[in-house]
């Protein structure tokens, strides 16, 4: 490999981004806007739940049942109503989430030790959120459960159960977007941009005219490549910075590790987009292609959002093909759980292997292409 | 110029359009098989169960009392054992590899001290994933306190017991809420990213200036540009509505001729955005980032994944300027709710004025810079 023509085909990537400026722009507003997104707008958390209540009996513990909803501080009492028959029309126009039927003699029936019925309807059309709201609702009832029960017969749980939470003690879920993120974001600047620079060449017929040169296919693949390390490398860097500085996330592990394993996953997501770009000839092949192969993978099958756990079989298999999964344990790890090397030398191997790997194809590829 | 003379130019128009559209096998591939791989992906992964928690045991007493503990966690469902060890170091390792998310640890001497009443058991969570190791330790506590209810020697149920009903989706199933919603997804993935690199891909070829010296209007060449992707989405449309009734199925209590205009609407409204980004790109690189830099916030501020009651204010009022927020709760109300016109007129009317405003919009804009 020559050094010369090597620099020489990366200076003409980077004059090629530095007169379309827009691309290198939004190569750095994207994670910005992303960050915002995730780190202000959007969370799991339900709060706030509406909650409608029947209460049919009327009497004191019942009214401190529904002070325990009150101080959960997850639930609001919205409506209280007369009659069952209500609830229907107050569901169906969305004014509360949950139902509260507290029976006639539920008073009775607690001092009198039967055990007590509460109904809860909840809107189901939400499963994700009735599903939190519902356990939440089961939270509260259990507690109120246990105290009647210890106030009633003065005794205590002969359990105790103690939860701790570790890597992210407040439970934020900010704490575990923003390492994802820098693994998603460098999937979908790496994999969309580079889809459509080979592919651009062929459209403009100036890939003979690369072709005509003798530069051999390593140079050209790893030509191109570099300009784009150096944007994802500044894209890392400036989501841990804003993570860091802005979000306050935790960064307890090594910092050069996390760049060493996004160098390797950086080059190797690049030249997975160099392959489609060669395969599909075509910009807007190219970038529906890209987006099959690096941004749905990246989100959905990485575990960044979603845990592979709860997913079914054939899916869970397929994300042990997705990079990304294994970057984002390296990101996780170094960030909330400052782990180093010592312990996710594993997935670093991988990174190494997805990098030549993916240098790899794409030369061949080319060489393919080009014949 | 008569009428039907017009008419049978955009005819003809549309056609060659079509015929470049579909010129290229891969890409009528793509275009076609793509939206049902993402359905299925989305379809499975897009939940917030959690089940299935790698959990790994330090079981430092081995009694009966103990391994029955440890078999009621296993039996819920929600946590699956992964790992025994009697060396409480060992869970910390398991923790840090990512090998378990959770983990019990049950001291020497738990069965001795439930029969005293005053045993502890210590759960620990792995945060990085914050809505696992909320729900899941809200899952741990409930059953190891029904445990130790059944346990203990006060041989009774809990005094208040919560039935649970829900309605529109008795099962609480989330694919019933999140598989039509991803019809929202793949139409505004394939008809904005495919009109705004279409119409720029004639741009950079040199093509657009000459469909402006032939007799064609612009308004006709508006028309003929996007008639093609809207007939695609439909086509789309109607597959996506096949799979989630026959594979998942999800399902459908409204009427296929509300779903139908309504999506027509929502069509309209991203033709309209596709065509305006087209207007401010120069290159299909740059069509496709800023399409990206669109699609990103338009997915997330939907309520797709993350529900917009739980967003901060400024947010949510943001979503009403949302053309996917609107559809989103028309394709889920038609399908859970079988809701009509009379409950979704709202909806219908905002997608109406935001489609009619940016196409035409677009509109005055694509004739400006083809000028």
């Amino acid at each position: 490999m020559d050094r010369v023509r090597l620099f020489a085909v990366a200076r003409k990537e980077v004059l090629q981004l530095r007169r379309d400026p827009r691309s290198l722009i939004l190569a750095f507003l994207l994670p910005v806007a992303l960050l915002v997104f995730f780190g202000y707008a959007i969370s799991w958390d339900v709060t706030d739940i509406r909650l409608a209540v029947v209460d049919q009996d009327g009497g004191v513990k019942a009214r401190e049942l529904l002070d325990g909803f009150r101080a959960s501080g997850r639930f609001v009492v919205a409506s209280r109503l007369e009659r069952t028959a209500d609830i229907g029309p107050l569901l169906d126009r969305g004014r509360a989430l949950i139902a509260l039927v507290i029976p006639p003699r539920f008073d009775a029936d607690l001092g009198a030790g039967r055990t007590a019925l509460v109904q809860a309807i909840v809107d189901g059309s939400d499963a994700n959120t009735a599903t939190i709201a519902l356990g939440y609702a089961q939270g509260v009832i259990q507690q109120f459960s246990t105290r009647t029960l210890f106030q009633t017969r003065r005794l205590r749980l002969p359990i105790a159960v103690q939860t701790r939470i570790w890597y992210n003690e407040e439970l934020a879920s900010r704490n575990m977007i923003v390492p994802g993120l820098v693994a998603v974001i460098m999937m979908i600047i790496a994999g969309l941009l580079t889809s459509l620079t080979i592919a651009r060449e062929w459209e403009r017929g100036t890939m003979e005219q690369l072709a005509a040169t003798p530069v051999t296919r390593l140079e050209v693949v790893i030509g191109k490549l570099l300009p784009y390390v150096v944007i994802g490398l500044a894209d890392v860097a400036l989501c841990s910075l804003l993570g860091v500085l802005v979000f306050h996330v935790p960064f307890r592990g090594n910092m050069f590790f996390l760049m060493g394993a996004s160098f390797a996953f950086l080059v190797g997501t690049l030249g997975l987009g160099l392959l489609i770009s060669a395969v599909a000839r075509s910009q807007l092949l190219a970038t529906q292609i890209g987006m099959i192969a690096t941004f749905l993978p990246g989100f959905l099958l990485s575990g960044f959002m979603f845990p592979i756990d709860t997913m079914p079989l054939p899916l869970r298999l397929l994300t042990y093909l997705v990079p990304a999964r294994y970057f984002l344990v390296v990101t996780r790890g170094v960030f909330l759980k400052g782990v180093g090397p010592d312990v996710l030398w594993p997935q670093g191997l991988l990174m190494i292997a997805y990098a030549v790997i993916g240098l790899g194809l794409a030369a061949r590829a080319f060489r393919k292409e080009l014949a | 110029m008569r009428l039907p003379e017009r008419f049978d130019r955009l005819r003809e128009f549309v056609r060659k359009e079509l015929i470049q559209v579909f010129r290229d096998p891969r890409l009528t591939r793509i275009v076609l098989v793509a939206p049902v791989l993402q359905l299925l992906v989305f379809g499975y992964v897009v939940t917030t169960d959690v089940r299935r928690i790698p959990t790994f045991v330090v079981d430092q007493d081995h009694t009966l009392a103990s391994r029955e503990l440890v078999r009621t966690l296993a039996a819920s469902g929600y946590f699956r054992i992964t790992g025994r060890s009697d060396r409480p170091r060992d869970l910390v390792e398991a923790l840090d590899h990512g090998a378990a998310t959770a983990g019990v640890d049950v001291p020497r001497g738990f069965a001795r001290a439930v029969t005293r009443g005053d045993a502890t058991v210590q759960v620990l969570f792995d945060g990085t994933n914050s809505n696992t190791a909320t729900v899941g330790s809200g899952y741990a506590e409930r059953i190891l306190m029904a445990y130790a209810l059944r346990d203990g020697s006060l041989g009774s149920a809990l005094p208040v017991e919560l039935r649970a009903r829900a309605w529109f989706n008795p099962n609480l199933r989330s694919s019933d809420y999140n598989v039509p919603a991803v019809m929202g997804q793949l139409l505004l993935l394939l008809s904005l990213l495919l009109t705004s690199l279409a119409v720029v891909r004639e741009r950079e070829g040199g093509t657009l200036e000459q469909l402006m010296v032939s007799p064609l209007t612009a308004g006709e060449l508006i028309l003929g540009k996007t008639v093609p992707f809207a007939l695609l989405a439909v086509v789309e449309m109607v597959m996506i509505t096949a799979v989630a009734l026959f594979w998942f199925r999800v399902p459908f209590q409204g009427s296929f001729l509300l779903l139908l205009p309504g999506g027509l609407l929502y069509i309209l409204c991203m033709l309209g955005v596709g065509l305006l980004i087209s207007t401010v790109s120069n290159t299909q690189q740059e069509a496709m980032l800023t399409s990206f830099l669109v699609i990103m916030p338009v997915m997330l501020l939907s309520g797709f994944m993350f529900p917009v009651s739980s967003m901060p204010v400024v947010f949510q009022w943001l979503t009403l300027l949302n053309p996917l927020r609107h559809f989103l709760e028309i394709v889920r109300a038609i399908f859970l709710k079988g809701a009509g016109l009379a409950a979704l007129w709202p909806q219908f009317l905002a997608l109406l004025a935001m489609g009619v405003g940016l196409l035409g919009f677009a509109a005055t804009r694509f004739h400006k810079t083809v000028r």
